[in-house]
């Protein structure tokens, strides 16, 4: 899904570009300077650079956000739309192996104890598809009498205690103020140990690129107000996307609904994600 | 045209991105590099700093092998990155909560530490040649000497205090180096097949192994080209270093691996299903039974029978080799191992070997065979072996100087 208003991306262009030239005023050090790496350490909180009090731009405050994602896993009906939003938006390459978001299928089978999971780059489900660039679930459990089955879409979890940015050797990928994790692709090195560390299977190498990449909520239309892609694209809002500084945000009215029945993935590596998750069972890691 | 992409089939469940897997051949070629500089390091220092006689034969060359490898070390990585331009930037700015920010730092001072100590080593030599050898090769010596031509014996006191303390500090330098490696395995509790304390210490002592076997080939193999007699004292004393790292490396690996299976965290199901079935043959046939336990019966056999002469060079050669092939399945089973056990915890992967690629067979092997052919090349510059080291200054080196001390003691 393209912005209506911007089909080629340049003003995305344009404010990553912006976002740069920030820091580099900001912190007016090496030439190195110049890239999203080191705007973590930057002063944002007492000596906005660029004006009107906002920071990386002059639209944006990051200090003024705290960005939270919620997925309603009872309501996902697995349409995949919000993957193919996402693919095209954020230039995903068009293959059953490289993904920012996706959509897991768990089965429970009459007599099975353990349920059968798929998502939708399983060979039988691009079979289905009858084509890698787009997708859906295969009706594969047709004839079989089905206990209990569920639709669980995984993203990144932009956790607070990210193990991808501390192992990145160059801090080329780092943890916002506004609780997004971000790539500098210009500083990148491509030793994909981010890729390793991350145990949610969110990161992903781009060849072409020679970069890692992965889902930061579509922080290009976060930034501007909108919501992120696969947000948009969700027909039944099983995706939740806000500000929890903001108790009208969509987030904060889905936490405080869901108060005691939210959780988040692995919770035992105390990554502690930022993507809440209402309606799974513990078989979902 | 080659695809960009080598994507990996697999049963169970795996997450959709892990279905290309990021760490390649070249990075088991890597691993197993720095083992082998460290090993090989471990064998110069039990002569250079500890003064074990025995060792003298090999002492030079041990130091040569670390050096050529090391400078063949960064050479999978660069090949591995994306954006190998871009190498320097952890250097440049390191984030040091990375394991691998401290890569450049250790590797580089590893590398300026051996060529400064196989300076101060052959500075009599290139001295000496600059005088005799006429043409480009002389003068080359005499350039490389540095305008250091001093060789009067407070010289060379001097240089023997620099070779002793640079091979002291090489210690901890080269075994820090793969400990470090073992480390950015370790260290990832992504992984429940590379999440071990263990990993750095088994990665060190297979390191080890794998130096000092390296060692005995390439030791009896240039005195066979060289047709000199192999100093059996020499080998002897070898594999006796190899009997013992080899024990601790094989105690250290099966309580790695007792303590996965023992603690049977999340995941050991798929684990286990892996180990005894696809792993069957790599890990416990060919990385544990023909690599380390035979090896070490066969070891132990020939010190027990007392073995000596040609059945002892041929048996400690072929204990040596079966090490070195041991200590390649291992990294193999490490980098290769853990990524084919989905961080699912419900699939498994299966690692598609390919021969034309960036990161494909040829370019690892070839990675692998380099740093042999900069040795050779590197050996007949400086010559490393004692018969021919005719320009030896007469005086005991710091090695023999402390035997000679402790005999008088």
């Amino acid at each position: 899904m393209t912005n209506p208003s911007d089909p080629s991306g340049k003003a995305r262009r344009e404010f990553l570009r912006r976002l740069g030239g920030a820091a580099v005023a900001c912190t007016g050090t090496l030439t190195v300077a110049g890239t999203l790496g080191v705007m973590k350490d930057a002063p944002a909180k007492e000596a906005p650079p660029s004006g009107a009090g906002s920071f990386p731009t002059k639209d944006y405050d990051w200090t003024k956000h705290r960005w939270a994602f919620g997925v309603d896993a009872t309501k996902c009906i697995g349409c995949l739309r919000c993957v193919e939003a996402c693919k095209k938006e954020n230039d995903v390459p068009p293959d059953a192996h490289h993904f920012n978001t996706w959509v897991e299928r768990y089965v429970y089978l009459e007599g099975e104890d353990k349920p059968r999971i798929d998502s939708q780059h399983d060979p039988v489900n691009i079979e289905a598809s009858g084509s890698e660039r787009e997708y859906r679930f295969a009706n594969r459990y047709a004839g079989a009498k089905v206990d209990k089955a569920f639709f669980v879409p995984k993203l990144c979890n932009q956790c607070s205690n990210p193990p991808c940015v501390q192992v990145c050797p160059t801090g080329a990928t780092y943890k916002t103020k506004d609780r997004v994790v971000l790539i500098d692709q210009k500083y990148c090195i491509g030793c994909q140990y981010c890729v390793q560390a991350c145990p949610y299977g969110a990161r992903w190498f781009n060849a072409k690129k020679g970069v890692s990449q992965k889902c930061y909520w579509c922080y290009h239309r976060i930034t501007k107000g909108l919501q992120p892609a696969c947000v948009e694209a969700c027909p039944v809002g099983a995706r939740i996307f806000g500000d929890r500084n903001d108790r009208q945000s969509p987030i904060k009215i889905f936490m405080r609904n869901n108060k005691y029945r939210v959780q988040v993935l692995r919770p035992e590596t105390g990554n502690e994600p930022n993507v809440f998750y209402v309606g799974l069972d513990s078989e979902v890691a | 045209m080659e695809p960009l992409v080598h994507t990996a089939p697999y049963i169970g469940y795996v997450y959709p991105n892990e279905t290309v897997i990021p760490w390649t051949m070249l990075i088991v070629v890597y691993p197993y590099l720095t083992g082998l500089v460290a090993g090989a390091f471990t064998v110069s220092s039990l002569y250079h700093v500890f003064g074990l006689e025995r060792f003298k034969p090999v002492g030079r060359f041990a130091l040569l092998t670390a050096l050529a490898f090391m400078i063949f070390v960064p050479a999978p990585l660069l090949l591995h990155l994306g954006h190998p331009e871009r190498a320097f930037n952890p250097v440049w700015t390191p984030h040091w909560t990375s394991a691998i920010a401290v890569f450049g730092y250790a590797a580089g001072f590893y590398v300026i530490l051996l060529i400064l100590e196989v300076w101060f080593m052959y500075r009599p030599y290139l001295v000496q040649q600059a005088q005799q050898r006429p043409g480009i090769l002389g003068r080359l010596c005499h350039v490389a000497a540095l305008g250091s031509n001093d060789l009067s014996e407070k010289a060379m006191r001097y240089d023997e205090k620099w070779i002793f303390a640079l091979a002291v500090t090489g210690i901890p330098a080269a075994h820090g180096l793969h400990g470090y490696v073992g480390f950015v395995f370790g260290s990832l509790k992504s992984r429940e097949w590379w999440s071990s304390d263990l990993m750095p210490v088994v990665f060190l002592f297979s390191a080890i192994i794998s130096g000092v076997a390296l060692l005995i080939v390439l030791y009896v193999l240039s005195c066979k080209l060289r047709k000199v007699p192999v100093d059996l004292p020499c080998v002897k004393g070898l594999a006796y270093v190899l009997w013992g790292f080899a024990m601790f490396t094989l105690v250290l690996e099966g309580l790695e691996f007792a303590n996965i299976v023992y603690k049977g965290r999340e995941g050991i199901e798929i684990i286990l299903e892996y180990v005894t079935g696809r792993l069957i043959i790599p890990f416990f046939v060919l990385q544990f039974a023909l690599g380390a336990v035979t090896p070490l019966a066969l070891l132990t056999y020939m010190i027990w029978k007392g073995t000596t002469g040609k059945a002892l060079i041929a048996g400690v050669t072929t204990c040596a080799l079966l090490v070195l092939f041991s200590v390649w399945m291992m990294r193999w089973n490490v980098v290769i191992g853990g990524q084919e056990i989905a961080k699912t915890a419900k699939g498994i992967l299966e690692y598609q070997i390919v021969v034309l690629h960036r990161e494909g067979l040829v370019t690892a092997v070839s990675v692998a065979v380099a740093p042999l052919a900069l040795l050779w090349f590197m050996t007949r510059l400086l010559p490393p072996w004692v018969e021919t080291a005719t320009w030896q200054v007469a005086k005991p080196r710091t090695g023999d100087r402390r035997a000679v001390d402790r005999r008088n003691a």
